[in-house]
C-alpha cells in the first residue's frame, strides 16, 4: 500500500540503524549465524513436541543481549513457547 | 629522557577502512608535540603508507621501518625530525613491500626502542584485522578505535573491541570521526548516545565532518594546528585529555557555525 511506504519512509534512518546493527552485534558476538539459529529452532520444536502440544504460530525464538552484565557471555538464547496441552 | 620512565605507545585501529585512523594519528602526534611533548609517528601500513603524505613529510623519506627490522640501517637514521615542531618524529612504512615483511616481535623490539627515546608512541595500524592488525598491536600499550556513525564502520568497531580485549590491550577508547551534526539532528545519522548504547566503550572524542581536514590534508599541515578549524580544535582536546586534561566533551549539537555565521565569513572575509 502506498500510504504504508510513506509512513515507512518518515521513520528516523537512524533508528532502523541502530536496531540492524544491535541485532547483527548479537549475532557477531555469539559467532552464531541467522540459519544456524533457523535450524537450533527446528529441533527445539521437535523435541518439545515430543512432550507437549505447542501452538506453533506464537513460537518465539531469538539471540538477544545479556539482560545480566555480571554473567561470562553477552548473549543469550531466548525461548518463548506457548504449550497447549502435555503429551501423556 | 628520565630512563626509568618510558614512554606510552598507542595504536590508532578501527578494522574499518578510511574512518581516520591516518588523519587522527597525524593530528594527535602533532597535537601531543605541539603541547610540548616528544613524538614518535610509526606509519605500520607497509605497502600502502600514507602518514607521510597527510604529515607533509613525503619527501624527506631516506629509509623506512623495513629497513629498520631488517637491519639496514639504525632507528635513528630511518627516523625524520619534522621542521614545524620540535619534538614530532616519523617513521615511514614501506611502499614497495606488504605486510607480510614485518613480525609482531620485530614490531615489539622496534616500539620498545622508541618508547625508551620518546614520552609517545603513535602508531598508525592499517585497515583489517589479519597480520597488519596483529603486529601493529605488538608493543602498544593503549589502543584507540576509530569509527564513523555509519553502520559498518560501528559493526567492524566491534570486532576489533573483542580482538583487542582478547589480546590484553586494556579499556580501549574510542573516537567517533565525521560527525555530521545535521544529520545527527535530522534522525539520519546515529548519535554518539547512540554509538555508546551499542558499544561498551569509553569515548574519548568526537570529530565533526568539516571541509577543513581536506584541505589540510593538501597541504600537508594536520589540521590541530589551525585554531579556526573545529575539528583541529576537537582533536587538540583529545590531546589534551591524553595528557589527563578533564576537557569536557563537546556539545556536538553546537559544534558545527551557523549558516549565518558561514555566510558573514564569506561577505567579509575571514
Amino acid at each position: 500500500m502506498d500510504l504504508l511506504k510513506y509512513f515507512k519512509k518518515r521513520e528516523n534512518s537512524k533508528n532502523v540503524a541502530k536496531e540492524r546493527l544491535k541485532l547483527v552485534l548479537v549475532h557477531d558476538r555469539s559467532d552464531m549465524s541467522p540459519h544456524l539459529l533457523e535450524m537450533m529452532k527446528a529441533d527445539i520444536i521437535k523435541v518439545i513436541s515430543k512432550y507437549a502440544e505447542v501452538e506453533e504460530s506464537e513460537i518465539d525464538i531469538k539471540i538477544a543481549k545479556s539482560s545480566d552484565r555480571e554473567k561470562k557471555s553477552s548473549s543469550e538464547l531466548i525461548a518463548s513457547i506457548p504449550i497447549i496441552k502435555a503429551i501423556k | 629522557m628520565d630512563k626509568e620512565k618510558m614512554g606510552k605507545a598507542i595504536v590508532i585501529t578501527s578494522g574499518k577502512g578510511g574512518v581516520g585512523k591516518t588523519t587522527t594519528s597525524a593530528n594527535l602526534g602533532a597535537g601531543l608535540a605541539m603541547m610540548g611533548k616528544t613524538v614518535a609517528l610509526v606509519d605500520a601500513d607497509i605497502g600502502l603508507r600514507n602518514l607521510d603524505v597527510v604529515v607533509g613529510l613525503e619527501n624527506r623519506i631516506v629509509y623506512d621501518i623495513i629497513d629498520v627490522a631488517e637491519k639496514r640501517c639504525k632507528l635513528k637514521q630511518a627516523l625524520i625530525k619534522d621542521k614545524r615542531w620540535d619534538g614530532l618524529f616519523l617513521l615511514p612504512a614501506a611502499q614497495t613491500r606488504d605486510k607480510s615483511a614485518l613480525s609482531p616481535d620485530q614490531m615489539k623490539e622496534i616500539i620498545d626502542s622508541l618508547k625508551r627515546r620518546y614520552d609517545f608512541v603513535i602508531i598508525d595500524s592499517p585497515a583489517g584485522i589479519e597480520q597488519g592488525f596483529k603486529y601493529s598491536i605488538a608493543g602498544a600499550d593503549e589502543a584507540i578505535i576509530v569509527t564513523t556513525p555509519e553502520i559498518s564502520a560501528v559493526r567492524d568497531a566491534d570486532r576489533v573491541i573483542g580482538l583487542l580485549e582478547a589480546s590484553e590491550l586494556p579499556s580501549p577508547k574510542i573516537i567517533i570521526n565525521r560527525v555530521r551534526v545535521d544529520m545527527v539532528k535530522r534522525g539520519d545519522m546515529m548519535s554518539t548516545e547512540d554509538i555508546l548504547d551499542v558499544l561498551a566503550i569509553d569515548l574519548i572524542g568526537t570529530i565533526p565532518d568539516d571541509e577543513s581536514v581536506v584541505v589540510s590534508t593538501n597541504r600537508g599541515e594536520p589540521v590541530v594546528s589551525d585554531d579556526r578549524s573545529i575539528p583541529g580544535r576537537s582533536y587538540l582536546n583529545i590531546v589534551k585529555r591524553l595528557l589527563g586534561e578533564d576537557v569536557p566533551m563537546e556539545d556536538v549539537e553546537k559544534q558545527t557555525e551557523s549558516k549565518f555565521v558561514k555566510i558573514f565569513k564569506i561577505l567579509f572575509g575571514k
